[in-house]
């Protein structure tokens, strides 16, 4: 186990004083949740959708480092008024950049929140019953590196358990 | 990268008041200490205590007069039980595998606790790449090791038993005597370690009391310098050095003699042990405060640790439930409190504390976790200041989880 210096850069350190778009979202049209709290690290996302396919409003809370709530923050703003079909392109890397950058420890916040927000994308189009072709079938590497994360959280809290009764 | 940490630092600008509890991960050193030491950089004393010209002298004299003053301080039969070190981590690499070195004809196993600091958990994982088997002894809730297991594990293979005098995380004050009479009851061969870096100024601790083999001292701990600790080894206990060169004072650690930083933990050692009751009342009054005030006025929050007498006199660790501590560190520092978290956020693996983890914690309690450590130095309205910031500093972090539900 050891520790790295996380010198946040300014644009990380004034989204985590001054979250924008915080909050749970009464009327939201989809939300998703990533991450695992035993890892320390879980977002939620609300977006508000209109009949256009477009973000009308986003929001989210989290339970995470500054850098989780940042990445959070970054990408609600990102994505307001974009149509879901754009909003499905944003990577981790472009996430990773509008924060002006993360120490490479953190680099998952970005991945976790990116996750997120594809996950919210497929369930609006899962609830509405339609599937638009542009949508891969298969899970995409953010998503598929927020399952791990999860998935993680499990072996260890299993592994715990199993300490506890030895 | 120097540009974000000077805009951070910039951040902290016009602060009403700022309140430094990190002892466990380094320490101001007061200007006492600072005074004692800086003649010896460059006035007095600064040549190699090994050479015949008058600076040697000199460093020879300052160097056998501060290890005098920490033998007596530890309780020492002679000062040449006194083994300087750079640190509580070198003493610990030191204690363990100069021990397991010169036994490892006699046996392979090595006996420590779940909870001890990562210089003996990492320790002993390296060990057990050589030939040597470590078993972990379990701790009960408030991290108390549990002796009956002690008893069990200690057997004719064993060579080395290392437990630390009181915990560095979460306080607990260990029954070293008691586990001391267990393991030489089983096999008097074994060499008994103590990492007493918590417990040395801290709470009564006595080599001589407890016949101990080895225990670990750290400077900065007591508000030395950084870069120096001592090894207390038992006269006639023989231990292998584990880095070779030029010896000259110090048989078991080589290389040239850091005299300042010597005299600065002796210096240290003075004054945490001048007046050692009312500092440690002091302390005492301070932590309670501090653990009294966050219970009452922070709900969901969970005291990590026992209370009252069974505790160190200067360790606060609580886990706020709802609240990550790498943020909670984050807002605190903006606020001028300096502390902490047992957080996995704050290291490299998703693994937070292994000691919170081992007292029975979930991880959302260890990522929510603070330690602070008061010192004789602190105020009552160091205190007053910490609880006023801190439901504040919890308040906004718990509202940006928001309705999330942490389990």
């Amino acid at each position: 186990m050891s520790r790295a210096p996380l010198p946040y850069n300014p644009k990380i350190l004034e989204l985590f004083r001054n979250p924008k778009n915080l909050g749970k979202m009464e009327n939201a049209t989809v939300s998703a949740v990533a991450g695992n709290p035993s890892c320390g690290d879980m977002i939620i996302f609300y977006l508000k959708i209109n009949d256009k396919d477009v973000i009308e409003k986003a929001s989210f809370e989290s339970y995470g480092c500054a850098a989780n709530i940042a990445t959070s923050s970054i990408v609600t703003e990102m994505i307001k008024g974009m149509k879901l079909e754009d909003a499905w392109e944003i990577s981790w890397k472009s996430v990773v950049k509008a924060v002006g950058g993360l120490p490479s420890v953190k680099f998952h916040c970005g991945i976790l929140a990116v996750g997120a927000l594809k996950r919210a994308i497929r369930a609006y189009y899962k609830n509405k019953g339609t599937s638009p072709n542009w949508l891969p079938k298969e899970q995409t590497f953010e998503e598929k590196q927020a399952l791990e994360e999860e998935e993680l959280a499990e072996i260890l809290s299993k592994r715990m358990k199993a300490e506890e009764e030895k | 990268m120097i540009g974000n940490i000077r805009e951070l630092l910039k951040a902290h600008e016009g602060l009403r008041r700022e309140v430094y509890l990190d002892i466990e991960n380094s320490s101001m050193v007061p200007k006492e200490v600072v005074d004692a030491m800086l003649p010896y950089f460059n006035q007095h004393a600064y040549g190699n205590p090994t050479l015949t010209h008058k600076l040697g002298w000199e460093a020879f004299e300052t160097i056998m007069e501060s290890s005098q003053k920490v033998a007596t301080f530890l309780g020492c039969k002679t000062l040449e039980e006194v083994s300087f070190t750079p640190g509580e981590t070198e003493a610990n690499n030191l204690a363990l595998i100069g021990t397991a070195f010169s036994m490892k004809d006699k046996g392979k196993k090595i006996v420590i606790s779940e909870v001890e600091p990562l210089s003996v958990l990492h320790v002993t994982d390296l060990l057990n790449k050589y030939g040597f088997t470590t078993v972990k002894i379990p701790v009960d809730g408030e991290g108390l090791i549990n002796l009956e297991k002690l008893r069990e594990a200690v057997d004719k293979d064993t060579i080395l038993v290392s437990l630390s005098a009181v915990n560095h995380e979460i306080g607990t004050i260990q029954p070293v005597k008691e586990a001391l009479e267990i393991v030489k009851d089983k096999n008097s061969k074994v060499i008994f370690h103590t990492d007493a870096s918590d417990a040395y100024g801290k709470i009564p601790f006595n080599v001589l009391d407890l016949n101990v083999d080895l225990a670990t001292i750290s400077s900065y701990k007591i508000l030395g310098p950084r870069g120096i600790g001592v090894l207390y080894v038992k006269e006639g206990v023989h231990m292998d050095r584990i880095l070779e060169g030029q010896i000259g004072t110090q048989k078991l650690w080589p290389g040239v003699e850091n005299t300042p930083l010597i005299v600065g933990f002796a210096k240290a050692s003075e004054l945490a042990f001048q007046n050692f009751e009312e500092n440690m009342n002091h302390m005492r009054r301070l932590r309670d405060k501090l653990i009294d005030g966050i219970i009452g006025k922070i709900q969901d929050v969970k005291l990590n640790g026992p209370k009252g007498d069974k505790r160190a006199s200067d360790n606060v660790n609580i886990s706020f439930l709802r609240c990550e501590g790498e943020a909670l560190t984050i807002e605190l520092s903006l606020n001028g409190v300096y502390v902490s978290s047992g957080s996995a956020c704050t290291r490299r693996l998703l693994q937070p504390s292994h000691v919170l983890i081992a007292i029975g914690r979930k991880f959302v309690e260890a990522h929510g976790s603070i330690l602070m450590k008061v010192t004789r130095y602190h105020t009552e309205e160091d205190i007053d200041y910490v609880l006023e910031v801190i439901p504040k500093a919890v308040e906004r972090i718990r509202g940006i989880v928001g309705s999330m539900e942490v389990k």
